[in-house]
């Protein structure tokens, strides 16, 4: 028998806000975060929109003794471990990372993390400034060492003394499976811990893998979801040449631009964020005291692979059918059948062939019953997690159960074939599912916890 | 009622290593104390801290696989995964049976990010370096990205992704099941080999292509580990520099390559009639939590899955017959490595005979990042096969901290029946495999 695994906490981070509440407010007010970018110029980039989380102060979120390693964080390394943090909070855990002297609910080898993470960009100055002291040196004797194209570039300076201008600790910053080890090391989580790298599925992917962990009995409880920060150039246009994102809108409404499912639907828009989730076996979440909730039931979970050769499996097939297999499979486990679903969170990127992709998707495996489900799309208002989506959009379908509200859906005024259901009859099940760049698909059914 | 979980085996195996392409080249060397560390050639390193690695040679993955032309701008990584799956689904007679059921075969891989396409990358920062506000300026890196010689090339860039190895190995071998990338740094793809088993035992799949592959010899990579001082400064003996567990040890030397092996239920390799190389008999996982740039000092995490995973195989430490050491030859691992074996092995009295011999593939294949998990798992296999213990190779100078038996510089002949295969990561990330018998 596998144990129940139940979320007990969450931490989305998003251009919305830090936390669940500043998230769940605005997306029941119909608020988008889409906004011209601030963090560096992105005029030129072909998409100069992006959803990107306000202002924050670090040392709000990491304790005293902790403050010196913020040194070494990437801004991806740093919205984990907000998220971890608002996440932990949230389910009323006591970690070194809330109280230092507090007595810990669940034991260090007993707790895991499982996060997802994209590629890290260096940071675009810092690099810079140290590659700009090896260009122009006047050391003309090495001219094999002088890159094509590479505005003087000697690489024969930058070995010798140019890359002393970085830091030691340098590429630790941009290490992916920096996020997990953070937040392993604040909330001292000595259990089974990853990082998965698949793109927008790594968040999903991570929280499957904790779900396995804990019902397998390696764990009771595990930190899992991700983060990403692509607001800046090098991360940014990596994006951009994906071709799924809107141009710069023409309307003076950033916030109107994306649109799921909706027949004018012209692309996504990059965004900035994630969210970690906790994850708590049914047993340990029962005995221990204080103030707790239980969100939801991780009642199942899938994974698949899209095999997409036209297109170096970058996107998806037409007919969406890994997608479909990963969803049939997440329902399966559940012992949920597609009519008592609730509410779905899908991609639902916003670019017409990936839409398409997934309602096929839908279609094959909901049937008729597809018309009468709302399809709840928070890329309309946070844009692209990437693998940070994962664990927001889980944290915001468990709230969603909870709550037994389901937010408006925004910039749909054109649905789909499908896609016109706005609000669901019932609060039982949720499926949230995703894939990404390269083929990987999840999928995750959440139920209700009565009472 | 508990039900005994079904035993996962492995069916097939290939490395594409700096000692050669294919298993018993490779093996050859690593049996004979052969290293594959020269002088750096896939980029002019001579002027940086450490001028050498150990890189794949001569190779070419279009000789590998059916379909080269879904693979036309893989990177270096996915390239090296691409010839291993390849070679490990032919041992597994995969490619002349018919009857696999795509939705169950999956993919869990430890692969590495690609290589940075560095002239764009650090072209296009260059030509948007404003000196006086000290600052990239936006719209000049955006220009520069777009055209001119330092342009960026879409699937480069896209084949840069760590799961991009995943989408190819996906349309080579048409596998359509739960897929995974870890990248959990040096622990990649023994934790990969780890999950995978999980996956299996689960039911969620019949047959998974797992190990890693990895590449971090390129400019910023090396001045990365350099900067960190991670990396062995031996320019003068590069063949030699790699010193797991000696006294004169002053780091690791970079490595590059990929592991790939085929797993799957017992029932279903023996339905198939597959031939069984050997057991994924356990797996341990866990976190130091201590800090991110030291191990534990007393390789508390380090022990702790060395012990989760002979739990997890039913045995005892005396089970075991040789310890693939992740064995860097950095100073700090090769003495906590060494101090967490002992918590395991020794933990009540000094009878240092009871510890199996220890020995580290890293001192002749250099250290392969995030596919070095791989390649100890496929040499435990090969061990076991041949009953020969790989030796540590240069390992002239005992280090008073490294006290135990590390086979030095021959291979030793021995039954094998159980290898205990160990990989930790920055960061605090641990996990072992133990490996055995079929």
């Amino acid at each position: 028998m596998s144990r129940d695994v139940y979320i007990t906490g969450v931490g989305p981070v998003s251009a919305l806000g830090l936390g669940k509440a500043a998230n769940w407010d605005a997306l029941c007010a119909g608020r988008s975060g889409i906004a011209p970018v601030r963090g560096f110029d992105a005029s030129g980039m072909g998409s100069a929109v992006a959803g990107e989380v306000p202002e924050y102060k670090l040392r709000d979120f990491v304790p005293k003794h902790y403050r010196k390693a913020t040194k070494v964080m990437a801004r991806d390394i740093e919205l984990a471990v907000i998220a971890a943090d608002l996440a932990v909070r949230d389910a009323g855990l006591t970690t070194p990372g809330t109280d230092a002297d507090g007595e810990r609910t669940h034991a260090p080898q007993r707790t895991g993390c499982h996060i997802g993470a994209g590629l890290i960009a260096a940071d675009a100055d810092e690099l810079t400034a140290a590659l700009a002291t090896s260009c122009d040196t006047g050391s003309s004797t090495h001219p094999d060492a002088q890159l094509p194209g590479v505005g003087g570039f000697d690489l024969h300076h930058w070995g010798a003394e140019g890359m002393q201008q970085l830091t030691p600790l340098w590429l630790l910053k941009y290490l992916p499976n920096m996020l997990a080890c953070h937040v392993t090391i604040l909330h001292d989580a000595q259990g089974p811990s990853n990082t998965i790298t698949c793109g927008e599925a790594s968040g999903g992917l991570s929280v499957g893998e904790s779900l396995r962990v804990i019902q397998r009995g390696h764990a009771d409880v595990c930190y899992c979801g991700g983060a990403v920060s692509p607001i800046n150039p090098m991360a940014f246009y990596r994006q951009v040449l994906t071709g799924r994102f809107v141009g710069d809108p023409a309307s003076e409404d950033p916030g109107g631009c994306v649109k799921p499912f909706d027949r004018n639907a012209a692309g996504g828009v990059i965004g900035e964020g994630g969210g970690i989730v906790v994850l708590e076996s049914a047993e340990t979440f029962g005995e221990r005291d204080g103030e707790k909730r239980a969100y939801a039931r991780l009642s199942g979970f899938a994974a698949s692979q899209t095999v997409n050769r036209s297109d170096g499996n970058r996107t998806p097939d037409a007919e969406g059918r890994a997608i479909a297999a990963a969803i049939r499979n997440a329902l399966r486990e559940a012992g949920v059948a597609p009519e008592q679903v609730s509410f779905v969170v899908p991609f639902g990127l916003g670019d017409p062939a990936w839409d398409a992709a997934e309602a096929k998707a839908l279609r094959s495996v909901f049937g008729n019953a597809l018309d009468d489900t709302p399809v709840y799309t928070p890329k309309a208002c946070v844009g692209n997690l990437h693998a940070g989506a994962g664990g927001y959009e889980l944290a915001i379908a468990a709230v969603a159960l909870h709550e037994q509200k389901l937010p408006p859906i925004l910039n749909r005024d054109q649905p789909l074939d499908g896609f016109g259901a706005t609000q669901p009859n019932h609060f039982g099940h949720a499926l949230v599912f995703a894939t990404s760049v390269g083929g990987q698909n999840t999928a995750a059914v959440l139920s209700r916890v009565e009472g | 009622m508990s039900q005994q979980p079904p035993k996962v085996v492995i069916t097939g195996m290939g490395w594409v290593t700096p000692l050669g392409h294919d298993l018993d080249t490779v093996w050859a060397g690593l049996t004979t104390g052969k290293t594959g560390i020269d002088r750096t050639s896939h980029f002019d390193a001579s002027t940086f801290p450490t001028t050498f690695s150990a890189e794949v040679r001569n190779y070419d993955y279009r000789q590998y696989v059916r379909h080269p032309e879904l693979h036309e701008h893989v990177g270096l990584n996915t390239s090296y995964a691409l010839g291993a799956a390849a070679q490990a689904w032919k041992q597994a007679g995969l490619d002349a049976f018919d009857g696999l059921d795509r939705d169950r075969l999956g993919l869990y891989l430890g692969a590495g990010e690609g290589t940075l396409d560095f002239v764009p990358y650090v072209g296009t920062n260059l030509a948007a370096w404003d000196a006086d506000a000290n600052t990239v300026d936006g719209q000049r890196w955006a220009a520069a990205a777009k055209s001119g010689p330092t342009a960026f090339d879409a699937a480069r860039e896209a084949e840069q992704e760590p799961n991009m190895p995943l989408a190819h190995l996906a349309m080579e071998f048409d596998a359509r099941g739960p897929a995974y990338n870890c990248l959990t740094a040096c622990a990649a793809s023994t934790q990969a080999i780890g999950e995978a088993r999980e996956i299996l035992m689960r039911g969620d799949a019949d047959v998974m292509i797992t190990g890693g592959c990895h590449t971090m010899i390129h400019p910023l990579g090396v001045t990365g580990f350099n900067r960190l001082t991670a990396l062995s400064n031996r320019n003068d003996e590069p063949a030699t520099a790699s010193r797991p567990f000696s006294a004169d040890r002053d780091g690791f030397v970079m490595g590059e390559g990929a592991g790939i092996l085929i797993l799957e239920t017992e029932a279903h390799a023996k339905a198939r009639g597959a031939a069984i190389l050997a057991e994924v008999a356990g797996y341990g996982s866990t976190a130091d939590a201590y800090r991110i740039t030291d191990i534990h000092p007393d390789g508390r995490g380090a022990a702790l899955a060395m012990e989760q995973a002979l739990d997890g195989a039913g045995i005892t430490p005396g089970d075991v017959d040789w310890i693939a050491a992740h064995g860097t030859g950095t100073q700090e691992n090769d003495k906590i490595e060494t101090k967490a074996i002992k918590r395991v092995f020794l933990p009540e009295n000094e009878d240092k005979s009871k510890v199996p011999p220890i020995s580290s593939v890293k001192s002749m294949l250099g250290h392969l990042i995030a596919a070095a998990g791989a390649v100890q798992a496929i040499a435990a296999v090969l061990a076991i096969r041949d009953k020969t213990i790989p030796p540590t190779a240069n390992l002239h100078t005992p280090a008073p901290e490294c006290d135990l038996d590390y086979v030095p510089n021959e291979a030793r002949k021995t039954d094998v029946n159980t290898v205990l295969s160990n990989s930790f990561g920055f960061g605090g990330q641990n996990d072992t495999l133990v490996i055995r018998r079929g």
